[in-house]
């Protein structure tokens, strides 16, 4: 499914993070939050490492992050896009913007191009209703977007 | 312990604090209905996510139906368990798990023993409203080579992810995805032959649909069994003779070794021969091992591996093979019966009658799942061909039997075959907890004593509980005896031998609720344990009324070390009886 390959130093960093939540199996969802967010998303391999440190079986991880769709098994983007689809951006054309999106970077939701250069997510409302429609990419926030406006802003990212 | 009053249905009755809806609905005889709930009392095992609401009762003053096998009485409640409310969300409730199941009942194998085809009739639900061109949520199939996997059966009730690992501690299985995408599976959706699953086959057992059923060799055994050109030999597991009968209506415990071994021979099997034949086999090879370690020990050599572990149940050996690979030398090497049979069989008794290998075919009847895998092991067949060809379970037996036109209730009462047909009472008890190590202790006591037991019944090693200790004097030698059953508890102790916490020279390990007698391939229990009760006090009554009851007393057992094996540890028994393990460390 994934061609990361676990490193000793991998299993460190798991193994300390583990350990600051005492290796409580009960935080397991916190624990993979600050993995994921270290690594960026949660490989076979590092899901095999945590059920290790927590001693428990890793189709209960495996359970757990794909219950939850925060978390990913998948690699990011070095610019992760993420539009925003709830109510107010939804009805200020999101949509239209997720599409143009779709056609430029030829991926789907979700994906990332084969450069690694950009991954595109959509979720439901960051709380910037009055800019709607609002996408994110990487740190960045875009405010009252329209369609015709995606393909500059995805060339102002160059390496 | 403090006392409440319910009202249930207009009876008044006294629970104690903490009793659930259910169970005090049990108590005066009003059964709820239950879908995901399962309480095996004798076993401890309770599976209860109150996840499908089929359970629905009306309490008064509260708002909303209540689950009752998960809501706890409380004093004064006055509760309805089947008013036009509770009756109607019962219906819908069934209606919309029905939404998303295949309508395939008519040729699923799990037709007529599926507890959600049996809720469809007892609420008469008689139409589905699905919505126009809504699909049925599909997922791809698993088949291994002891169980089959159809998730699209699933109800999502969760007792075997309950089995799988708060029982087994297997942990093969876990609820993955969301929604409609929800199934239980292996880690990142594996096959269940690339999991650690031991294939015990417990989930399989407890699955109240067709979503987990056992992989079958049925057809392949009519054919076999119709070629001229082949022998067709089967030989029966202990436990087996003690659950049969319930395939046929006859009450649980019904001993039916004579009709089975009538119905196997109108079958058409050539010889019908018996595990218990190799159980005893069994007995004088690890009995054998346990002394040579013990002798061993008790002249100060360090470097012998105690306590031995018994080998004979395959999934327990797929379980430490997974998760123990740093004491692969602790268990004994002796193969398990099913496999000894088949090696004998193949070499031994192809020769008696003058069959090529190839031309004869070993089938075995099992109470296990694990055992269809086991046979299909690689070091347990020379150039391709198996030492045991097939392996079926009892329920499969029991199916055989029924689409052969044969009324059991009219069988007569036969013997089965001799040479490898003769058995002791020691082979009988194989197929129950405590079992394997009372009688190793009963060959193994005279062996080393050199002098009589004058008993035969060793109570301090049965029972049901789920780990047990004892200790039995072979002379002045104390014997420190552990047994455990299920995988979690077996566990428990192979985890205090690791850290030096206990001194056992002996353990015997089986992994399914009971031992054998609880095994996958058996009658289903529905939620009942009593039913495994039942078969316990069989095997001993059975075991109670052989002449025999040593395994080294059974004159063809002698016969074979005479005429072939030499003796027990011989460098022939070596090759045919013992084998090696394997580190599978796929956590």
């Amino acid at each position: 499914m994934s061609t990361f390959k676990i490193q000793d130093c991998h299993k460190e960093t798991i193994k300390g993070i583990c350990n600051s939540f005492e290796n409580n199996p009960g935080e397991l969802i916190s624990i993979l939050h600050k993995i994921q967010s270290e690594f960026g998303y949660l490989p076979e391999d590092i899901q095999r490492e945590v059920a290790k440190n927590l001693k428990i079986s890793v189709a209960k991880v495996y359970g757990v992050v794909t219950f939850y769709s925060f978390f990913t098994m998948t690699p990011k983007g070095k610019y992760p896009i993420s539009v925003c689809m709830g109510t107010a951006c939804y009805v200020r054309g999101a949509e239209k913007i997720v599409d143009e999106l779709k056609d430029q970077l030829k991926i789907k939701v979700g994906g990332v191009t084969p450069d690694g250069k950009f991954s595109l997510d959509c979720l439901r409302c960051v709380g910037a209703c009055g800019l709607a429609p609002v996408v994110l990419i990487g740190e960045k926030v875009y405010g009252r977007l329209e369609a015709s406006q995606v393909r500059e802003i995805l060339e102002s990212y160059v390496d | 312990m403090e006392l409440i009053k319910v009202t249930i249905d207009k009876n008044e009755i006294e629970v104690k604090k903490g009793t659930t809806i259910y169970q005090a609905a049990k108590q005066i005889g009003i059964d709820i209905p239950v879908l995901c709930y399962m309480n095996l009392e004798h076993l401890k095992i309770e599976n209860r996510p109150g996840g499908c609401r089929i359970c629905v009762v009306e309490v008064e003053g509260r708002k909303n139906l209540a689950p009752s096998c998960s809501t706890e009485c409380a004093d004064g409640m006055v509760v309805k368990t089947h008013s036009v409310r509770v009756l109607n969300a019962r219906k819908t409730v069934l209606e919309l798990i029905l939404s998303d199941h295949p309508a395939q009942c008519l040729i699923c194998s799990s037709s007529g023993k599926c507890d959600l085809q049996s809720l469809s009739q007892k609420l008469g639900i008689r139409e589905i409203h699905a919505v126009e061109n809504a699909e049925v949520s599909s997922y791809r199939k698993d088949c291994s080579p002891a169980l089959n996997r159809d998730m699209d059966k699933c109800i999502m009730c969760r007792r075997c992810e309950t089995i799988c690992n708060d029982v087994q501690t297997v942990g093969a299985l876990s609820a993955v995805n969301r929604g409609f995408m929800s199934v239980v599976a292996p880690a990142f959706e594996q096959d269940l032959i690339d999991s650690p699953c031991t294939f015990c086959g417990q989930c399989v057992a407890v699955c109240p649909t067709g979503a987990l059923t056992p992989y079958d060799d049925t057809a392949k055994i009519i054919r076999a069994l119709a070629d001229p050109k082949k022998t067709v030999i089967v030989q029966t597991a202990p436990a087996v003779r003690a659950a049969l009968g319930e395939e046929f209506g006859l009450p649980a415990g019904t001993l039916v070794t004579g009709k089975m071994v009538a119905a196997l021979r109108t079958l058409g099997f050539d010889k019908v021969f018996d595990t218990d034949f190799a159980a005893d086999l069994t007995i004088m090879e690890e009995g054998t091992e346990l002394l040579n370690r013990i002798t061993r020990h008790l002249k100060g050599d360090k470097d012998v591996k105690l306590p031995i572990l018994t080998s004979c149940c395959p999934a327990w050996v797929n379980f430490f093979e997974v998760y123990f690979p740093d004491m692969l030398d602790v268990p004994s090497t002796a193969r398990s019966p099913q496999q000894m049979f088949g090696s004998i069989a193949k070499t031994y008794y192809a020769d008696l009658i003058g069959v090529k290998r190839e031309d004869l075919v070993v089938v075995s009847i099992m109470p296990c799942l694990a055992k269809k895998f086991e046979c299909q092991r690689e070091e347990f067949s020379v150039d391709g061909n198996p030492d045991v060809d097939f392996s079926i379970s009892t329920r499969e037996l029991a199916g055989l039997i029924k689409s052969a036109n044969i009324t059991f209730d009219l069988l007569p009462e036969e013997e089965f075959d001799l040479p490898m047909g003769e058995s002791t009472g020691a082979g009988v008890i194989f197929g129950v907890t405590g079992g394997v190590i009372e009688a190793a202790v009963r060959t193994a006591y005279e062996i080393h004593t050199g002098s009589k037991l004058n008993r035969i019944n060793f109570e301090e090693l049965r029972g049901m509980s789920g780990i047990r200790t004892a200790t039995i004097y072979f002379g002045d030698t104390p014997i420190h005896i552990g047994i455990a059953h299920q995988l979690g508890n077996a566990r428990k102790l192979l985890n205090g031998i690791r850290e030096g916490r206990y001194n056992f020279h002996a353990i015997e390990i089986m992994a399914c609720p009971g031992g054998c007698i609880g095994g996958a391939g058996q009658p289903l229990h529905h939620g009942d344990s009593s039913v495994i009760r039942a078969r316990y006090d069989a095997i001993y009554r059975e075991d109670a009324g052989k002449s025999i009851r040593k395994s080294h007393e059974n004159p063809y057992i002698v016969k074979l070390y005479k005429e072939f094996l030499g003796h027990p540890m011989s460098e022939k028994a070596h090759h045919l009886l013992h084998t090696h393990y394997f580190d599978k460390n796929k956590i």
